[in-house]
């Protein structure tokens, strides 16, 4: 049946592709502007952050990191979103956004203090433009949105960037968010990295949207859709959606689609929610399998060099996590001299509480 | 000097500082072209211009969560927030997003913001436009929480708050809008944040209050007056940081206290400041401290707020049970 004059019309999207799961350019025109150099950083940064992940698996497990998100699976969405952005570009990431804020300049033994709950890990250093992983699912959405509206008024060519997950595109603060860079036209990317399941609960149950991308309709910004485990399809759209805001033409909603391959964290159980053969369909789509086979044939990469990135991460790690576990602990008369600028005199008598 | 209502006077401040500080902005649902729907920032973006003084979509939450992206930028937001109840739409970028900026960043970045919002019964409003929701701020950690109770206090709060570098909670009653007029220096100034004042000096018994509640205490103690009890009026204007100098003070002087608040009666700014004077000056009490306020129930908006409200027969009653004591 056809829809009527009056009827808001849809159609499905075709997720953008460059990359097939065996490597293969799908379309060359689609191709973003990288030298073979960019290229390989782009791999070595995807299998450094899978390695640090298994490490951080492993130190979360021994106890000596804290709550700790895995990212395994997401590397593609992750690492090319944030090797599209400008040094300058502002990160508001969600809480398993790590990687992204590290590789934007964030010091590793940082993130593991952050996620040890050491306030020194959020001391961002001045020069890198980024905000610590948001817990509240969404709210990272409306700092974005405020940062870019700031980018708007001083004039600025910069963006701004925030993440969340298919479970995040249903809060009220994304909606908000998208509607207010609609309003304001503002230079700002909202990235979904729709991972099919928010903790446990799967995309079917999520939204009766006809896909994540179709929510910027409704607030009049440009919403595209990606194969999130395709990281020159990713790179290639938030290049896209990064020129569109430095061009004054709004803000974008970009979803990727990807998979995490470990659980949601540790204390999650993925054989409650999903199939053995659903994860070894996904596991055949890995991010840095596909990226390696494309490398491999233009002959910029051997399992050589993979091996070589492992023992640097696993390296790297280490040393971060000893700087981490090293730092001064915090103490509580330190953490009440951290809420206001100047600690007012009820606070002040607080500390002696703790001497 | 100018004579000004409160509204004025904040009206007033906002100008001052969006001419004195060009990362001043002021924004919330409907605040431009007419100024907002009490009129409080009318006129202000006729003189200042769509960029600084500007209407957003309606959503409490993003104008908060936008003020804390802008707050990070440097800029300093005054975000209208229409009426207290809509900030329940908007308390997690309040009380969790903007309270807790410099705590998880370990001071490197801040919440230089102001959410101005009306609130305040006995004016016969819509639901949930006039409650007394400054006792769940005053819980929240890294947010500064202000109570005008006149034009001039509320112009110097108003400038110190949105001086400040971090966020400010600031209730306007809706009651004291229109209620007077003051002098009101035309240059910016400020009122020290966290200092209470002694709006009228008494030996017999101390009432602390604020907001509308100041003036309905200064009634009261005119009526104790009459039977010869001297009642001492402190209005507190800044809920948090408390001023517990200035009322230890006073009861070591009169030995008795009670608080007044509009507020419900249970766990609101009343039992904190009464812990407080637990804490400092409990030897010097003569009686219990006791507190007027709402009793635990929704706000009934409109139909029976006068009955509801403290009203200055309840204090006076309340001042002879702890002369009596």
């Amino acid at each position: 049946m056809s829809k009527l004059p009056y009827e808001v019309q849809t159609e499905p999207v075709t997720p953008l592709s460059i990359l097939s799961p065996d490597g293969e350019i799908v379309d060359e025109a689609l191709m973003p502007e990288l030298t073979d150099e960019q290229l390989k950083e782009i791999m070595y940064r995807m299998v450094f952050t899978r390695t640090w992940d298994e490490r951080a698996v492993n130190l979360g497990r021994q106890g000596r990191l804290g709550f700790y998100a895995p990212v395994s699976g997401q590397e593609a969405s992750m690492i090319g979103s944030e090797y599209a952005l400008n040094k300058d570009d502002f990160i508001c990431p969600g809480y398993r956004d790590m990687p992204q804020i590290v590789w934007h300049g964030l010091p590793l033994y940082q993130a593991f203090l952050y996620s040890r709950g050491h306030q020194h890990g959020g001391q961002i250093p001045e020069d890198v433009h980024v905000l610590m992983p948001q817990i509240i699912i969404g709210a990272q959405i409306l700092h974005a949105t405020g940062v870019a509206m700031a980018f708007k008024k001083k004039g600025e060519k910069r963006v701004a960037i925030t993440y969340t997950g298919d479970g995040g595109s249903s809060e009220g603060d994304f909606y908000e968010g998208m509607n207010f860079a609609g309003a304001f036209k503002l230079p700002v990317i909202y990235v979904v990295q729709n991972n099919g399941y928010a903790i446990t609960t799967p995309y079917a149950k999520q939204t009766g949207a006809l896909s994540v991308a179709h929510k910027a309709v409704a607030a009049g910004i440009r919403g595209v859709q990606v194969d999130g485990m395709d990281v020159l399809a990713v790179i290639k759209a938030v290049q896209e959606a990064a020129e569109r805001g430095r061009n004054g033409e709004g803000a974008t909603l970009i979803e990727m689609l990807t998979y995490r391959f470990r659980p949601h964290s540790m204390a999650d159980d993925t054989t409650k929610y999903r199939t053995k053969d659903e994860e070894a369909e996904w596991s055949l789509k890995d991010p840095i399998t596909r990226f390696a086979k494309f490398l491999e044939k233009k002959g910029l990469w051997t399992d050589e060099d993979t091996a070589r990135v492992k023992e640097e991460a696993k390296a790297t790690v280490n040393e971060h996590i000893k700087k981490a576990e090293q730092t001064e602990k915090m103490t509580v008369s330190g953490l009440i001299d951290s809420m206001f600028e100047h600690t007012p005199a009820h606070m002040e008598a607080q500390k002696a509480d703790f001497q | 000097m100018a004579q000004m209502n409160m509204k004025e006077a904040i009206r007033d401040a906002m100008r001052v500082e969006l001419k004195n500080d060009p990362n001043v902005y002021v924004f919330g649902e409907d605040v431009g072209k007419v100024g907002g729907v009490f009129r409080a920032t009318e006129g202000l973006q006729g003189e200042f211009g769509e960029d600084r003084v500007f209407d957003t979509p309606l959503a409490e939450s993003a104008i908060a969560g936008m003020a804390v992206g802008m707050g990070i930028q440097g800029f300093r937001p005054v975000a209208e927030i229409q009426f207290v109840g809509f900030i329940y739409e908007a308390m997690d970028q309040m009380f969790i997003q903007a309270a807790r900026m410099r705590y998880r960043s370990g001071g490197r970045y801040n919440s230089p913001i102001v959410f101005r919002t009306p609130f305040g019964g006995g004016v016969k409003a819509a639901e949930l436009h006039t409650d007394s929701l400054e006792g769940l701020a005053i819980q929240t950690p890294g947010i500064k929480v202000i109570v005008p109770s006149n034009p001039y206090d509320a112009k110097g709060l108003l400038v110190a708050a949105i001086r400040d570098n971090d966020p400010v909670f600031f209730m306007e009653h809706l009651n004291l809008y229109h209620a007077f007029r003051q002098e009101v220096p035309e240059e910016a100034y400020t009122v020290e944040i966290g200092k209470a004042n002694v709006v009228r000096e008494g030996s017999d018994v101390t009432i602390i209050a604020y907001g509308l509640m100041v003036h309905t205490a200064v009634k009261a103690a005119e009526e104790l007056e009459k039977n010869g009890v001297k009642a001492e009026v402190i209005d507190l204007r800044t809920l948090l940081p408390l001023d517990i100098e200035t009322i230890v003070k006073s009861i070591q002087k009169t030995n008795r206290a009670i608080v007044v608040q509009e507020a419900q009666k249970t766990s609101g700014a009343a039992a904190e400041i009464i812990a407080q004077i637990n804490e400092h000056a409990i030897l010097h009490l003569e009686a219990p401290v006791l507190r007027v306020a709402g009793p635990d129930t929704v706000y009934p908006f409109a139909q029976i707020e006068d009955a509801w409200l403290p009203s200055p027969a309840r204090i006076v009653k309340a001042v002879n049970q702890v002369l009596n004591f």
